[in-house]
């Protein structure tokens, strides 16, 4: 028994890392934030060179073929710099989803790099405004709300409740509206759409195919905000370090030492959770549906105790824009509402358990 | 990550398990707190001969001699739980005395002390805290002075479980006075039965005395009696501590007892409905599961660090903090879904378990005080774990300085 990384995940995280850490500053990521196009090209660019899109991909169709957990560490990464890439779901829950559905062709187009997928499975985890798809003679009308992955999507996959389909993004009778969201980093729409032409996703085990897209997604969203929040406690560690008041480092009262100690006392637990979380949308199917639902729920309170705790920590800089303390915030703050909050999460795990009804 | 044991841990359970099977009618109940039950004396021997207590302890003082492996040792813990059967003897004098002599104590000390504390014949207690000495242990003031062949020990200390029972304590006095006050202290051992040691039961408020305070009056003990040098008491001492807390907050157990949770809400019903059909209740015992799933991965890769002969970091320092803190919050859980029911104590008409998760409420916050208090552990945590400055001492003449 090993619970733990082995060399080769090490060494995918740090990779991801080092070229995160000069790719994704904090400058270059305002500059995204502020609608300029450079960073998600260097990103894309860089993420592609470093094979970090092939890694969920079946080695049949030249990718790495490995799983959640790999895909995860990479998650980790981003969130922890913010940086804006629509892995989650074009290399994530897409892959995941026609792996699981059997479709090698959209895998292959994917794998060229010809098409980039975006996703839009929100409905699945509760419905608002009208959201909801229909489909008849391959044509497919309704609304798809906060369609993840829309950075640089050309194509997006969504879903009828029964069945997964695929949309060409400058297809006819779609219409697109962007939505204006706290978190920059991440672009999403919402399609409404009114007989636009749909591929069906191959195979037929759709519902499977769809609750491990969501399951897998959530547990990316976890890793994300993983990483953003040991990222936050980190740089709250060192400006308490830092900054003096009194004629002392502020990191020396115990007021804001103990803030310290809080958030990395419950954030520390929560790397474990995400790693076994990712490891048994793999290997233990049995549990993969709770510990998904587990890791999101919970990265999302701890987050949200972080991201708050950690801006306090920095005082009256924490609160401006020129630190950009708040990206961390607000990408925290939007992996807690996608794919459900906290608490639909967990009541979705208390049915799995059969407690109540 | 490689959750499958291999063939070696496999044979390894299954031995383990057909020892528990074989031996049903040998356990004493697992509530058998008294320490001089025959039936548990006769245990923990049977436990001791098949390496299932003091198992990586060195023969020649009465262990079983084997290798430390942490994933024999889980696997040990894990089949005991399933089986619903007691685990060896885990007092202090073996978790925390025992290790000390190891590392520390002399041929002479090792020879009269482990074997039979190992056995479960000769019980320890523990002397450190002191009235005016917590967390601030090291400003202890219980004197030692030496008058021939032997140490004249005069003062009180606090906070000691299982004195009433104790054949012997190990404990912390000041011989050096004048020394700075980390090096004034010594570590000693003291027979209960000297004359001048008086044992006072205190009543805490769950109701029980799990503690007493013991009054030192002209103690006398031969100054053979100690571990270590005079003066070094403090660094003896830091050596235990750190056994102390990797004793508290197994998150199996808090998993097992959300376990009991979730089946009180299942079986009671208020007007006709389950409690689990609550969505408040149900929420809060969702999210106490995920975060004692949390701490539960946590927990294995802790065993992995400890398997790998790596340092755990933050992993391990958390533990005491997080894993406390979620016990008593477990219990809040239960007597809050009890409703007024969750007030009644011990034998009352309609209690529910006895009135037991009140005492563990209570019980808790006492584990959340001691042992190091939260407060100190966020102490330790910001400053071992991520390296944040000490509290400057206060200026001479300023107050509290001296």
């Amino acid at each position: 028994m090993y619970f733990g990384l082995n060399e080769d995940q090490t060494m995918l995280q740090d990779s991801v890392r080092r070229f995160l850490e000069g790719a994704s500053e904090l400058e270059a990521v305002r500059g995204f934030a502020e609608g300029e196009g450079a960073l998600a090209q260097t990103l894309y660019d860089g993420l592609m060179e470093l094979g970090v899109p092939f890694v969920l991909l079946p080695e049949a169709q030249g990718g790495l073929g490995l799983g959640v957990l790999e895909a995860a560490l990479i998650q980790e990464q981003l969130g922890r710099h913010v940086a804006p890439s629509s892995f989650t779901a074009a290399y994530g829950m897409a892959v995941i989803g026609l792996r699981e559905a059997g479709d090698s062709d959209w895998l292959d187009r994917i794998a060229s790099g010809e098409v980039v997928m975006g996703v839009g499975l929100t409905e699945a985890t509760g419905g608002r405004e009208g959201a909801g798809l229909t489909l008849a003679d391959g044509k497919v009308s309704g609304r798809a709300t906060f369609v993840m992955g829309a950075e640089n999507a050309t194509h997006f996959m969504l879903t009828t409740g029964e069945q997964l389909l695929i949309v060409e993004r400058v297809a006819s009778g779609i219409n697109e509206t962007a939505l204006t969201m706290i978190d920059k980093t991440r672009h999403a729409v919402t399609l409404d759409l009114e007989g636009a032409e749909a591929a069906i996703v191959g195979g037929n085990n759709h519902r499977d195919a769809q609750a491990k897209m969501i399951d897998a997604g959530r547990v990316l969203l976890a890793a994300d905000t993983l990483g953003a929040a040991e990222m936050m406690v980190e740089k709250a560690v060192a400006y308490a370090k830092e900054r003096e008041q009194f004629n002392r480092p502020i990191g020396s009262f115990q007021a804001v030492k103990h803030m310290c100690a809080e958030m990395a006392a419950k954030l520390e637990p929560c790397r474990s959770l995400v790693w076994y979380a990712a490891y048994a949308q793999d290997h233990v199917p049995e549990e993969a549906p709770l510990m998904s639902r587990h890791a999101k729920a919970h990265l999302a309170e701890v987050g949200k105790f972080i991201a708050r705790t950690a801006t306090e920590v920095h005082g009256g800089m924490g609160f401006t824009d020129l630190l950009g303390l708040h990206y961390w915030f607000k990408r925290i703050g939007s992996n807690r509402q996608l794919l459900g909050g906290p608490q639909a999460v967990r009541d979705e795990a208390a049915k799995l358990q059969g407690f109540g009804g | 990550m490689d959750l499958n044991f291999t063939q070696e841990y496999v044979d390894f359970r299954a031995e383990v398990r057909g020892f528990l099977e074989d031996n049903k009618d040998n356990a004493p109940p697992r509530g058998d707190r008294s320490v001089r039950s025959k039936k548990r004396l006769a245990w923990q021997k049977l436990l001791l001969q098949n390496g299932y207590a003091a198992r990586t302890h060195p023969k020649e003082y009465g262990g079983f001699g084997a290798a430390p492996d942490a994933l024999k040792a889980r696997i040990i813990a894990e089949e005991f739980a399933r089986a619903k059967m007691p685990g060896g003897i885990s007092g202090q004098g073996i978790n925390m005395l025992v290790p000390t002599l190891l590392e520390l104590g002399t041929d002479e000390q090792k020879q009269k002390y482990i074997k039979p504390t190992l056995e479960g014949d000769m019980v320890w207690c523990q002397g450190y805290s002191e009235p005016g000495a917590g967390s601030d242990l090291a400003s202890l003031r219980t004197s030692a002075v030496v008058d021939g062949d032997d140490f004249v020990i005069n003062g009180q200390k606090i906070w000691t479980s299982t004195a009433q029972f104790a054949d012997m304590m190990f404990c912390l006095v000041r011989t050096e006075p004048d020394a700075p006050k980390h090096q004034g202290i010594s570590y000693i051992l003291i027979d209960m039965k000297t004359p001048g040691i008086e044992v006072r039961p205190l009543m805490t408020m769950t109701g029980y005395a799990e503690f007493n305070e013991v009054f030192f009056t002209d103690v006398r003990v031969p100054v053979t009696s100690i571990v270590g040098n005079r003066g070094e008491g403090w660094m003896v001492a830091n050596a235990t501590l750190t056994h102390e807390r990797g004793m508290l907050g197994d998150p199996d157990a808090a998993l097992s007892r959300l376990r009991q949770v979730a089946d009180i809400m299942q079986n009671e019903q208020v007007d006709g409905q389950s409690l689990m059909d609550n969505q408040v209740y149900r929420d809060r015992l969702l999210q106490l599961q995920g975060e004692a799933t949390a701490m539960k991965m946590n927990g294995m890769r802790l065993t992995t660090a400890a398997s790998e002969k790596k340092s755990s970091g933050m992993a391990g320092l958390l533990v005491k903090l997080q894993g406390c803190e979620l016990n008593h919050q477990i219990a809040e859980l239960a007597i809050d879904v009890m409703g007024e029911y969750g007030m009644l104590l011990h034998d009352s008409p309609f209690s529910r378990d006895k009135g037991m998760w009140q005492t563990a409420y209570m019980f808790d916050l006492g584990l959340i005080i001691g042992g190091g208090s939260a407060q100190i552990q966020k102490n330790i945590i910001a400053e071992r774990g991520l390296g944040m400055p000490r509290e400057p001492k206060p200026a001479a003449g300023s107050f509290g300085a001296k």
